[in-house]
C-alpha cells in the first residue's frame, strides 16, 4: 500500500516537474486575437526572427518596468530581426487598454483571457518572458523583471541575432 | 460515520483550488491587500523593529505577482 502511494506521489511530482516549457524546448504555438478583437500576430508568423514572448497583466508591477525597456530594445534591434510578442492575460480587456494608454508600446499585443497559453508554457510568475530563437526554440526564460535586467536581456538577444 | 466524515472532507477539499500566477488580478487589487498603504506599513515595521529588536512575520511583499 505504502509502495503504491509512494509511486503515485513520485508520478505526480515528476509530472509537475515536467510541466512547462524548458530551455531547449520548441516554443508552444501562440495564435491569439489582438486587442479589440483584431487579428493577432501568431508566433508562427514571426518564425525566422528572434522573439521575446512576454506574458503580462495590467496589475503586475514589474510589467510596468519591462514595457519601456522592451520597446527600446525592439526599436534598436528590430531591424536586425528581433520582435516582441506580448500576451496579455487580464480578465478584463479595459484594464489592458488602460495600462497601454499609460505605457504605450508599438510591438504586437495579443489577448489570452482564458489562460490557455500561460498554462501551455507553464509560467510560474508574472511577468515571464521566453526568448525564442530564429528556429522556434526557447533559449532563455526570464521570470520577473527589474530595471537592471534590460541590459543583460539586450546582450542575450544580440547573441541570438548573431547566430 | 467514518465514511461520511471522509466524504464530507473530500467534498470540502473540492473547493480548494490553486490560483495560477496569471489569475491573480483580483488578489492584486488594493482592497485585497493586508495593509491599505504600503509606505505606512513599512514605517510601522521600522518602528516595530526598533522598539522590539525584531522584524518580519508580517507576510511577503508584493502585489500578488508571484515574482517579487
Amino acid at each position: 500500500m505504502l509502495q503504491r502511494l509512494a509511486f503515485c506521489l513520485g508520478l505526480c511530482l515528476s509530472l509537475a516537474a515536467n510541466a512547462g516549457v524548458k530551455v531547449g524546448d520548441e516554443a508552444p504555438a501562440v495564435a491569439l486575437p489582438g486587442i479589440g478583437g483584431t487579428v493577432g500576430i501568431t508566433l508562427a508568423d514571426l518564425r525566422g526572427k528572434v522573439v521575446y514572448v512576454d506574458f503580462w497583466a495590467s496589475w503586475c508591477g514589474p510589467c510596468r518596468v519591462s514595457f519601456p525597456q522592451l520597446e527600446a530594445i525592439r526599436r534598436e534591434l528590430g531591424p536586425l530581426g528581433f520582435e516582441v510578442l506580448a500576451i496579455n492575460v487580464d480578465e478584463d480587456e479595459d484594464d489592458a487598454s488602460e495600462f497601454l494608454s499609460e505605457v504605450p508600446v508599438t510591438y504586437p499585443i495579443v489577448r489570452d483571457a482564458e489562460g490557455v497559453t500561460p498554462q501551455a508554457y507553464g509560467i510560474m510568475g508574472m511577468p515571464t518572458g521566453y526568448l525564442v530563437d530564429r528556429s522556434g526554440v526557447v533559449r532563455d526564460i526570464h521570470q520577473g523583471y527589474k530595471k537592471s535586467d534590460g541590459e543583460k536581456l539586450r546582450e542575450t538577444i544580440k547573441e541570438l541575432l548573431g547566430e | 460515520m467514518k465514511y461520511l466524515t471522509g466524504l464530507a472532507v473530500a467534498l470540502l477539499l473540492c473547493g480548494c483550488e490553486t490560483v495560477q500566477p496569471w489569475e491573480r488580478g483580483t488578489l492584486a487589487k488594493e482592497e485585497m491587500q493586508w495593509q491599505s498603504d504600503v509606505m505606512e506599513g513599512r514605517m510601522r515595521d521600522q518602528i516595530h523593529a526598533s522598539k522590539e529588536a525584531s522584524s518580519g512575520g508580517t507576510g511577503a511583499a508584493g502585489g500578488g505577482c508571484g515574482c517579487n
